[in-house]
């Protein structure tokens, strides 16, 4: 039996991301790098609580951060969160464009809170001067959120990259463990906005 | 899909141009290709290393020398420390996982072969990074730990090559750490059940746990001398309210759990080598496992105490010299049970066991000296001088690197097909081993006299002038040890007839493959029946594995030169990086660098990579 034919079976087995020894490798792999993002998110997290109040003499959280759009934010990353379980419910089920058709609006919720969170940079350095150079604060700042940020980015990409090419043959045993680990890859970025948001914007609010 | 490659996998029966074997290494996926070129680009590293300790020690051998320059001596202090850690203990190490952890468990390659190739181009271009700065403006100079401010405010390009080429390096690392675990929990053989595995395997398993939760802490600090230096921003800069001990914070978080990532893989191998030299099987292997995890996670809640000094107070202090003692009874367990391993067995003493059971004494010295600076008020003694060198070298080199020799006079029939020689193997030893006590033994003494450390001269007459002399004699020694090592090893290369499968009477399974392995290790998987399976089949059963499967087509990944061309790309945009601080036009550097390394991601994502099948007419027409 070849592997092409191993690869695309007459019937697609329950969980095709996991039929293979390469699509468990995946998953299992994707879980532990999710593990070193947890200690690199965590340090960086570290580093904005240990700053969060050197303002030298800049602006503070307080007078910074407006939650109304904080919240759109949050709200649309989140519902992406949702869309992407969707997408993985549509795979198991074997039925590829309404996959698709999840991902997209996922990608698309992900492409808005990418453009608010662009908007609310440029809203703080033009409005209040508050830079990566500014104060220590607005280097933590711009470090813990930009790299949430760029993993949000990264992933837009990645799912952009795996929807276009996959787009005219359907799913099959080689490309269902990819959507799967993207679709972990986004509820995990989508876990660590929660904190963000937490330490970041409510405690910078009210903390 | 492409039809296997008939490839015979030796140099030695096939003579081939050098074109071809270098392609070859490019291009390889596997593990024991990959495990040749972490060695390789590992012993370079150390060699390089050493000739830096070598000019430390010359500097030092008499007082008020000039041998070096006071700025070049804080450069080479910092490349010995840097190389040695990053680019010589640590690649040695996982060459050795590379080769050996998978045929333990007995798979045909680790889970992801791609991210393997990855990893060790990240190391190999990371290292020459880091070494580049010899050749632009001078080398760092921060000392290994690149303490803020001293690392951000250190002129020229030094730090930043540090940066940039310990975050290239340290990338690759941490694949390989995800790439063991993933191989140990989802590839082993049948009956290879976790408390079956030889004890390497679960060593080289825990490490990649460290690795995994520790280099990103690291990653993370690098980042934020990176933005500090190049980017103008003020996680160090006390003026805009920057907080230097955050560097120290997240350089320990990584700094600590990266001792044990160095001493544990050799723990491992020890067991390995007193259990098969002692032909018994490894007293207290259930404790052996237990003890690796308690120290494990303990190396992660220990990291302040290379911190009592900076005045974090007496509550912090005291909780984590407590928890630095508690590592010792771990350790303690494991060294009780190598001797009552040995204790009544028939114990062969060749070059790889004289180096384990040099080990012994060595490293428990360096244990207990451990316990001494663990202790905060006498810290305050013994901090920043020449007893901590002598601590941590009695535990690197006591321990690691006494490992590493171990390990390869050991497993060197495994990976290159040659046994060493033995002669020339002891006498690597006996002079390492003496030059090594000369050298540091002696450096507790002068620490307690106060001589502190990165210090490039001392005055005459304040007792350290025969202590530093007998120091820098032992360099000589040890030295002497690492080229009689290097001429073996060419030596049996040209000279040395091949290895049979099983030269040491082994007792676990990379034994029971060809010397070296065939690239796919074996025509069937075998059945695994208990722990040293092949010392079970060899007292139970006919000497052979039995198969688990019947003889089928074997699936391969295939080889490929995106992994180089993608380092290739984070290496181009490491120069951008560094140098856009001077010229703008660097940004193309820096983007070009990494627009080649993301385009190499996407077409690796995009194109089909489904590997090949070595066919079992092939297999069958290569039955010896």
């Amino acid at each position: 039996m070849s592997q092409d034919q191993i690869l695309n079976p007459k019937s697609l087995p329950n969980s095709p991301e996991k039929a293979t020894l390469e699509g468990k490798n995946k998953f299992l792999g994707l879980w532990f790098f999710l593990g070193g993002e947890t200690v690199l998110f965590a340090s960086l997290f570290g580093s904005f609580v240990a700053l969060r109040n050197s303002t030298a003499g800049g602006p503070s959280s307080e007078e910074l951060f407006g939650l109304e759009l904080v919240f759109l934010m949050t709200v649309m990353l989140l519902t992406s969160s949702l869309t992407s379980v969707y997408a993985m419910y549509h795979m198991k089920n074997h039925d590829f464009k309404k996959m698709q058709l999840w991902l997209g609006i996922t990608g698309l919720l992900g492409i808005g809170f990418l453009g608010l969170e662009i908007y609310e940079f440029t809203h703080y350095i033009t409005e209040y001067g508050f830079t990566f150079r500014s104060s220590a604060f607005g280097s933590a700042f711009y470090s813990l959120v930009g790299f949430h940020g760029g993993h949000v980015t990264f992933g837009i990409v990645w799912l952009i990259a795996i929807m276009v090419r996959n787009a005219r043959r359907g799913l099959n045993l080689y490309n269902a463990p990819k959507f799967n680990t993207f679709s972990l890859y986004w509820h995990y970025i989508d876990v660590v906005w929660v904190f963000v948001f937490t330490v970041v914007y409510l405690m910078g609010k009210v903390g | 899909m492409s039809i296997a490659v008939s490839d015979k996998n030796s140099a030695v029966t096939q003579k081939r141009s050098i074109g071809a074997v270098l392609w070859d290494y490019l291009t390889t996926v596997d593990h024991m290709k990959v495990a040749h070129l972490y060695l390789f680009g590992g012993a370079f590293f150390f060699i390089l290393g050493g000739i830096e300790a070598v000019i430390i020690r010359i500097q030092l051998l008499v007082p008020e020398n000039d041998f070096v320059s006071a700025g070049f001596y804080n450069e080479i202090i910092t490349m010995h420390g840097t190389t040695m850690i990053f680019l010589a203990a640590m690649p040695l190490l996982l060459g050795m996982m590379n080769a050996i952890m998978p045929l333990q468990i007995g798979a045909r390659d680790v889970a992801f072969p791609f991210l393997n190739s990855l990893g060790v181009w990240l190391f190999i271009l990371g290292g020459i990074m880091l070494n580049m700065s010899w050749f632009f403006g001078g080398a760092p100079d921060a000392g290994w730990t690149a303490y803020a401010p001293l690392s951000t405010t250190s002129p020229g390009h030094g730090v930043d090559f540090y940066a940039v080429g310990l975050q290239i390096a340290g990338a690759g690392t941490l694949m390989s750490g995800i790439n063991f675990l993933v191989t140990i929990i989802n590839m082993r053989a049948p009956g290879m059940t976790y408390m079956r595995m030889p004890l390497f395997t679960w060593t080289t398993f825990i490490t990649s746990i460290l690795i995994l939760f520790a280099f990103p802490a690291l990653t993370v600090g690098l980042f934020l001398l990176m933005f500090d230096r190049m980017f103008g921003s003020a996680f160090f800069d006390v003026a805009l309210g920057g907080n230097t001990i955050i560097w120290q914070h997240l350089f320990w978080i990584f700094g600590h759990p990266e001792v044990y990532i160095l001493i544990l893989p050799v723990f491992g191998l020890f067991s390995e080598i007193f259990s098969t030299f002692s032909k018994k099987r490894l007293f207290g292997y259930t404790s052996m496992v237990f003890a690796t995890m308690l120290i494990a996670f303990l190396g992660f809640m220990v990291w302040a105490h290379h911190m009592f000094t900076v005045g974090m107070g007496p509550i912090a202090n005291t909780i984590f010299s407590v928890a630095t003692m508690a590592i010792a009874i771990p350790t303690g367990i494991k060294i009780f049970n190598w001797l009552a391993t040995m204790w009544g067995g028939n114990v062969k003493i060749n070059s790889a066991m004289l180096w384990a059971l040099g080990f012994i004494p060595s490293f428990t010295i360096g244990g207990m000296t451990g316990i001494m600076v663990a202790t905060v008020a006498a810290d305050y003694q013994y901090h920043d001088t020449y007893f901590v060198i002598a601590h941590f070298h009695y535990t690197i080199v006591g321990g690691t690197v006494m490992g590493i020799f171990a390990g390869l006079h050991y497993w060197w029939p495994k990976i290159f097909g040659r046994v060493l020689n033995e002669t020339l193997g002891k006498i690597t030893f006996w002079t390492f081993f003496i030059g090594f006590h000369m050298t540091f033994f002696i450096q507790h003494f002068l620490g307690l006299m106060g001589m502190p450390r990165r210090y490039w001269v001392f005055l005459e007459n304040q007792g350290l002038d025969t202590g530093n002399f007998i120091s820098s004699l032992g360099a000589l020694f040890m030295s002497i040890g690492v080229i009689v090592f290097i001429y073996n090893a060419i030596y049996v290369w040209l000279k040395g007839e091949k290895a049979a499968a099983d030269p040491w009477d082994g007792r676990t399974l990379e034994w029971t493959t060809a010397s070296p392995p065939e690239h796919y290790n074996w025509k069937q998987t075998p059945l695994i029946r208990g722990l040293d399976c092949l010392w079970i089949e060899k007292t139970e059963g006919n000497g052979k594995m039995t198969p688990a499967e019947p003889l089928k087509d074997i699936h391969m990944p295939n080889n490929t030169i995106i992994p180089f061309i993608m380092t290739l790309g984070f290496f181009i945009s490491g120069f951008g990086f560094i140098y856009q601080t001077e010229n703008k036009l660097w940004y193309i550097a820096l983007f070009g660098g990494m627009a080649i390394a993301l385009l190499a991601m996407l077409v690796r994502s995009l194109q089909d990579d489904v590997g090949h099948y070595i066919t079992k007419e092939e297999l069958k027409g290569e039955a010896k």
